[in-house]
């Protein structure tokens, strides 16, 4: 395999962002990377860009000037109707060797996880994974790519000194997408490369989405969580109860994961999904802070834990020291009666 | 006949890692040293896969001595032979000298063995969390990079090419890689059995082969540990405390009305769309 050093001499410039496109629309991901990125490139005084590759995507362009990209490189062709590393890698590389950016992001999903890890070492250049803060020195360009390291015991602040692009996979949820500004304009810049299907070596064969329907944790404005204080799977049921009676999703601690109690998709923190809600109970939960990374964004914590000492009410707005088994169906049985007078009122109101 | 090698690491079980709040460093020693989670379904697999198609199992892992622990418990779960490679030239790498690395010991590996027909890694590893070893390794070998892959459908020896699945946030794609490839595989691909008495007795006995830098042919040192990595870490620092909110008093009775109450005032409960998120 060719390699070239892409060592810095000052020629690199510009933030870019890879725009991820699923069933045909933007990843919102990328829409919060570009909020990022416009921050960045105001710092550097310099053009934010989106590569779009894809099938049939460069009508997606207009969307990504109105979160912010000032241009938009599009690589259309049949053979990106799906993701592959491959031929998605000799895109970006191609783009990359020719424009010579000085910052490019990726949704830290399995698609950017995946592309930017072959783009790195192709490059090669460094990367740093599952970010989740980021800055730029104003005045160099080099970018301060922090995350949690160590199961989330640390953040690490990473820096690639000499080795351009800077290249890092961002957290999605963790960086705000900008408001859209209907009708901002900028500039599509078509790109192709001679790429045949005999020169990538994998086909997708079948894509197959969960038909199971489920309250996606990632998306939801209500999350109640459960962990091992619960004691029981049953007692678990409790945090499935509360959460449908609030219209919420289930949340999970990982030591609740592991047990089999529930699903792995339920599971909030580090190694699971990151979380922002609107309300997030802990309940039974003691605080790991792999958790506590996971949900310490969220607007309103609640937190129920029989032991006063835990680390999980350090992270709460609100505590209640007590036994979830006692708490958790009074809440239930309370929530009920709140819920059903708001709905007379706004019955009321018509 | 098939060859695979399992790409493993020791790493500090970061689930009992404790912080010292005074200084807000790591105390390495409260953390066991295991192997890494993700990687023994990774040996696992390879396992079950030299089940249904014979061939050998080799692991390869870089690491400080103490290492070799991980290796023997590869041969635990049933790897054939263990491999290491073990130098200060390596300290200090991060995902990109690391890969490079790697890579070299396994070019030796097939030269003085057999080719490489697959390559497993685990999805991750769970101190440095960052999954980019295993796609580096592939394509610095030229072979497709197959991520989060969570079950191996087919592998087909004669017209060299495997099926897979590989996951997805809502759901999984069925891929079709030529072989030689480079899987990185998901906790959810198979369940871990306990260990045979004959495995272990084996592992208690086993010696894998250390190799040092100077034992690896057509080696650029440059590429090697901190020298080798663009990336360097800047600062470290423990992530922001929380500063605590306000506890509830009262008997149960009074907790949950107080919490009601507090919900209710804020309307936060109603500004939230129930079952926003379904799909």
């Amino acid at each position: 395999m060719e390699r070239e050093a892409e060592q810095f001499h000052g020629q690199h410039q510009g933030i870019w962002v890879f725009i991820e496109v699923k069933d045909g629309a933007i990843a919102h991901v990328s829409l919060e990377l570009l909020g990022a990125g416009r921050m960045l490139a105001d710092k550097r005084k310099s053009l934010l860009s989106g590569i779009l590759i894809g099938d049939q995507v460069d009508h997606l362009a207009d969307e990504l000037y109105e979160y912010g990209a000032d241009q938009v490189y599009v690589y259309d062709d049949p053979i990106y109707r799906f993701y592959r590393t491959e031929s998605y890698m000799r895109a970006l590389l191609d783009c990359i060797r020719k424009h010579k950016p000085e910052i490019l992001l990726y949704g830290a999903t399995s698609t950017g996880k995946d592309l930017a890890s072959a783009v790195a070492t192709d490059l090669p250049t460094g990367l740093t994974a599952d970010t989740t803060q980021l800055d730029v020195e104003a005045d160099t360009g080099l970018l301060q790519a922090s995350r949690p390291a160590f199961g989330g015991n640390i953040m690490a602040t990473i820096l690639c000194k000499k080795y351009r692009p800077q290249m890092a996979t961002v957290r999605p949820k963790v960086m705000k997408a900008l408001p859209q500004q209907a009708g901002r304009q900028g500039v599509l810049i078509q790109e192709r490369i001679a790429i045949t299907e005999a020169q990538i070596r994998t086909k997708v064969l079948e894509i197959v989405r969960s038909t199971i329907q489920r309250v996606r944790i990632d998306e939801a404005d209500i999350i109640v969580a459960g962990g091992k204080g619960l004691g029981s799977p049953a007692g678990f049921e409790l945090i499935h109860e509360l959460a449908h009676t609030l219209g919420g999703a289930v949340g999970a601690s990982r030591d609740v994961v592991e047990a089999g109690w529930v699903a792995h998709h339920h599971q909030v923190g580090q190694t699971g999904v990151t979380v922002t809600p609107k309300i997030y109970f802990a309940i039974g939960i003691s605080g790991a802070i792999q958790h506590i990374v996971g949900m310490q964004n969220s607007a309103l914590i609640i937190a129920i834990n029989k032991d006063p000492t835990a680390a999980i009410f350090q992270a709460s707005h609100y505590g209640i020291v007590g036994d979830a088994l006692t708490i958790v169906p009074m809440l239930i049985e309370a929530f009920k009666v709140a819920i059903g007078r708001k709905e007379e009122v706004d019955v009321g109101k018509i | 006949m098939l060859h695979i090698v399992v790409c493993i690491k020791q790493v500090p079980d970061t689930k009992i890692i404790k912080m010292n709040p005074k200084t807000n460093t790591m105390d390495r020693s409260s953390a066991p040293a295991i192997l890494n989670p993700y990687d023994t379904h990774a040996v696992e697999e390879a396992v079950r896969l030299r089940a249904r198609y014979g061939g050998r199992v080799s692991v390869l892992t870089m690491g400080p001595p103490p290492a070799v622990k991980a290796i023997k418990k590869c041969i635990e779960i049933g790897a054939d032979e263990g491999y290491m490679i073990s130098d200060r030239a390596f300290a200090g790498a991060d995902t990109l000298a690391t890969s490079y690395a790697l890579t070299k010991a396994l070019e030796k590996i097939a030269a003085e063995y057999a080719p490489v027909d697959l390559i497993l890694c685990g999805k991750m590893t769970i101190d440095g969390d960052t999954g980019q070893v295993g796609p580096g390794i592939a394509r610095r070998l030229d072979m497709p990079p197959l991520t989060s892959v969570n079950k191996v459908v087919e592998l087909n020896l004669e017209e060299r090419f495997a099926i897979v699945h590989r996951k997805l946030e809502d759901g999984y794609e069925v891929i079709q890689s030529t072989l030689p490839c480079l899987m990185s595989v998901e906790k959810t691909i198979n369940e871990v059995p306990y260990s045979t008495m004959p495995n272990m007795l084996r592992a208690a006995r086993y010696q894998p082969q250390i190799w040092a830098v100077s034992d690896l042919p057509n080696i650029d040192k440059t590429q090697l540990g901190l020298k080798g990595s663009p990336t360097i870490v800047s600062a470290v620092w423990a992530p922001q405390k929380p500063q605590g909110g306000k506890l509830i008093e009262g008997d149960a009775k009074q907790q949950v009305e107080e919490l009601i109450s507090v919900l209710m005032e804020q309307r936060i409960l109603f500004e939230a769309t129930p079952r926003g998120g379904e799909h």
